[in-house]
């Protein structure tokens, strides 16, 4: 694997180790993350201020380039371009070019054609964003905004830097990520930053229709289906999003039975550590993961979370522009 | 034209044959093996001296793209490419466009073979209509104009009923049914292996049992019917005990591996590389080795290129969007020689395994060296390597064995005594 991890950090890394692209969080060190957040948390004063603006990005040209539906991550991508003083374009691909028969790679290239220095793409398909950072453009910064469930690493970061910020020290904590484990790309960059930033108890609670084969061998963390056994004493619960098609694909029986099985209620909260924080990427489906009065209690910061993601997208966006054009600044002085 | 081909090490594994001596040719077939006749002249002489003689390789299941995927490759095209690979016989599938299930196509696919094919080619036609599981191709017409086996590919018979009504008709006029076991439904829209590296990379897996349970349901099937069966690319450990226990009980399958599927495991699709994009997909290495046991001790009778030739766009997507196939029939035999170079098997099995196995799978009267009959010759170089890529003449480029050092080159291939590839010495 060192071969192929060689290969990643080749592709994500420049040859100072900064970033270039941002694709996923496997391969990229603790110093590399802290880093990251350290970052987002010096942005997060520029969103208190009265002028939340600071010219990193000053003429560069950032495409948000979305393949999937999203509200949330675009957004908050746009805002974090923005406050960095970029121009900024948003394409809602599903809705436009491919409809027209048009490729993923043709759609990237015409974008690339118009001069963008950035794409943030979002894409159904795993592997998408290596694919486009590889193959289609590798002389413009890609940043991967989700993709399929293979990763979704500024959602990885923000939960990190809200852990950080509401909980401290990675390395004292009982982390507990309940749910679609199976199809969740933001559980997957969870597992991965959290080992990395030296989480000891990682663990991932769900039924065995929604935990992955495998996912213990190559993920340092303890599975439960027993919801109630997995929280005792946890410091941080990630709740993910169960989606309503699981229920036709034969996974689950019903809404009712996965709320009363896995759901997070006052009561299974008090199970948690008396502090326990409670997470959630959004959007919540209120009575079916998570109990509404749990969601809205003093324990939450799911809104939190999301202030906290325009600044670590500030933080990636700044960074991997930077390594990029130490990228291209190297390949100008070698012509 | 005579030939005479001097001095090689003859290895014909049918006989048991493995002597350094002579090969006469006379038109089409092989006249003698050792001292010429009195009268013989040869008109050419290959020096053979250093080099391996061997039944040229027949291979069980080649997507040749023609008609309708022509962009992809030609059955002029793939079959250079075949004999470039040492391969003097090939089985082509039916996933052309139109799919191979009506005599009509099978015609134009011979018409277009004797025009502009390499080797032999012999076509399996689909079982049912469009592979759609549903009514039944006429295999006798289908037969008759030469068709050699019935398959329905990787698409699956769903219908259980259907299935076996299928097998039952074909039995009736001892028409082989190959399988490409594959449960649809276990499968579901799977792309690779269901395992740890899958989920890792969040790809939707196919788990073992899509193959075992629907290899399971078919061997019954089988049994119960008692159609000549051959079980295609098998990919998982379980699936060769399953075959192995069925030979044991006595029932007369066989069955093929491809060839990749011996080297690569899914740990290689760690980057994404849709070059590993196949289907059935590439499986642990615990599976890979017993799939390796399987073709040393003979339970897996056959190693098959399965030809995918791709075309550039095919394999340019996210992984999952991506076209499955690996174009390998180039590099049939320097592959396959790695099992030799790896100490898994001797020279005469490996070719066992290329040339009678897969013939006496399909019951094809090729795959030896028998005088009075055709010569289709493999002349190689077991000392020597091959450059993967340095010529490439197959359309689809999409081999991840690309710039990689194999053992062996192939030096000549012959079909009814013609060379019909000649390597740059």
């Amino acid at each position: 694997m060192s071969y192929m991890l060689k290969r990643k950090q080749a592709l994500q890394l420049n040859s100072q180790g900064q970033l270039r692209h941002f694709l996923s969080l496997d391969g990229l060190s603790r110093e590399l993350l802290t880093e990251i957040l350290d970052t987002a948390d010096s942005f997060l004063e520029v969103g208190a201020r009265a002028v939340k603006k600071v010219p990193l990005l000053r003429g560069k040209t950032v495409c948000n380039v979305f393949f999937e539906n999203s509200t949330r991550t675009r957004t908050t991508f746009e805002l974090a371009a923005k406050r960095l003083s970029a121009d900024v374009i948003t394409l809602n691909v599903s809705t436009s070019s491919t409809s027209k028969g048009e490729t993923l790679t043709d759609t990237l290239r015409n974008l690339e054609a118009m001069s963008a220095d950035m794409f943030v793409v979002r894409h159904s398909e795993s592997g998408a964003a290596h694919f486009i950072a590889e193959h289609v453009c590798p002389h413009v910064a890609v940043i991967n905004g989700g993709d399929g469930r293979h990763a979704h690493p500024t959602q990885g970061m923000l939960d990190m830097l809200t852990i950080r910020r509401h909980r401290g020290d990675y390395s004292d904590l009982s982390v507990a990520i309940v749910g679609d484990i199976m199809h969740s790309r933001v559980a997957r960059s969870d597992m991965l930053a959290l080992e990395t930033l030296g989480c000891k108890d990682i663990r991932v609670i769900g039924p065995n229709t929604l935990l992955p084969v495998g996912l213990t061998d190559q993920y340092n963390v303890k599975a439960f289906t027993n919801m109630d056994q997995g929280i005792k004493g946890v410091d941080v619960i990630i709740m993910l999003r169960l989606q309503k098609e699981r229920m036709k694909g034969g996974l689950l029986p019903s809404e009712g039975e996965y709320f009363k099985q896995y759901g997070l209620t006052e009561k299974r909260l008090g199970l948690a550590a008396s502090n326990a924080i409670v997470m959630h990427p959004g959007p919540i489906n209120r009575g079916v993961e998570i109990e509404s009065t749990v969601a809205d209690c003093e324990q939450s910061v799911i809104l939190n979370q999301v202030t906290y993601g325009i600044a670590v997208r500030m933080a990636v966006l700044s960074m991997a522009m930077s390594g990029q054009l130490a990228d291209r600044q190297l390949a100008e002085a070698k012509l | 034209m005579n030939l005479t081909i001097s001095n090689a090490q003859v290895v014909d594994p049918s006989s048991g044959f493995n002597q350094q001596t002579d090969i006469h040719i006379k038109g089409n077939n092989i006249l003698a093996i050792g001292k010429a006749p009195e009268d013989f002249k040869a008109n050419k002489i290959i020096d053979a001296t250093g080099l391996i003689a061997s039944p040229g390789l027949v291979d069980l299941s080649v997507s040749l793209r023609e008609p309708g995927y022509t962009r992809k490759g030609t059955i002029a095209s793939e079959t250079l490419a075949a004999a470039v690979g040492g391969v003097t016989s090939l089985c082509s599938t039916p996933d052309t466009k139109p799919i191979a299930d009506t005599p009509a196509v099978i015609d134009l696919i011979l018409e277009h073979v004797r025009a502009s094919a390499s080797t032999k080619v012999y076509p399996i036609a689909a079982l049912t209509k469009g592979c759609e599981g549903a009514q039944l191709s006429e295999i006798v017409a289908l037969s008759d104009v030469g068709c050699v086996a019935f398959t329905n590919g990787l698409a699956d018979i769903s219908n259980n009923r259907t299935l076996r009504r299928a097998l039952e008709y074909a039995a009736t006029f001892d028409k082989q049914v190959i399988f490409t076991s594959q449960d649809a439904t276990l499968a579901e829209d799977g792309v690779a292996h269901e395992g740890p590296v899958a989920t890792f990379l969040g790809l939707a897996g196919i788990p073992e049992t899509a193959e075992t349970v629907a290899l399971t349901r078919n061997l019954l099937l089988v049994e119960q019917t008692g159609v000549r069966a051959h079980f295609s690319q098998l990919t998982t450990a379980r699936s060769v005990e399953l075959i192995a226990a069925a030979q044991a009980r006595g029932l007369a399958v066989t069955a093929d591996v491809a060839m990749y599927q011996l080297i690569l495991t899914d740990e290689a699709l760690a980057d994404f590389s849709s070059r590993y994009h196949v289907q059935p997909p590439l499986r642990t290495q615990k599976d890979r080795d017993a799939l390796r046991e399987g073709v040393k001790n003979g339970i897996i009778q056959a190693i098959a290129s399965h030809h995918r030739p791709q075309d550039k766009d095919a394999k340019e997507a996210p992984f999952a969007e991506t076209e499955p196939g690996i174009s390998s029939i180039e590099i049939l035999l320097p592959l396959a020689m790695t099992l030799v170079e790896d100490g898994l098997m001797d020279l005469p099995t490996l070719l066992a395994r290329l040339t009678t196995g897969p013939a006496d799978a399909l019951g094809l009267s090729t795959g030896q060296l028998v005088v009075g009959q055709a010569a289709d010759i493999v002349l190689f170089n077991a000392n020597s390597s091959t450059v993967v890529g340095d010529n490439w003449y197959s359309k689809g480029r999409n081999c991840p064995f690309m710039g990689h050092c194999l053992p062996a080159q192939v030096n000549y291939t012959l079909v009814n005594g013609r060379i019909i590839y000649q390597a740059n010495q």
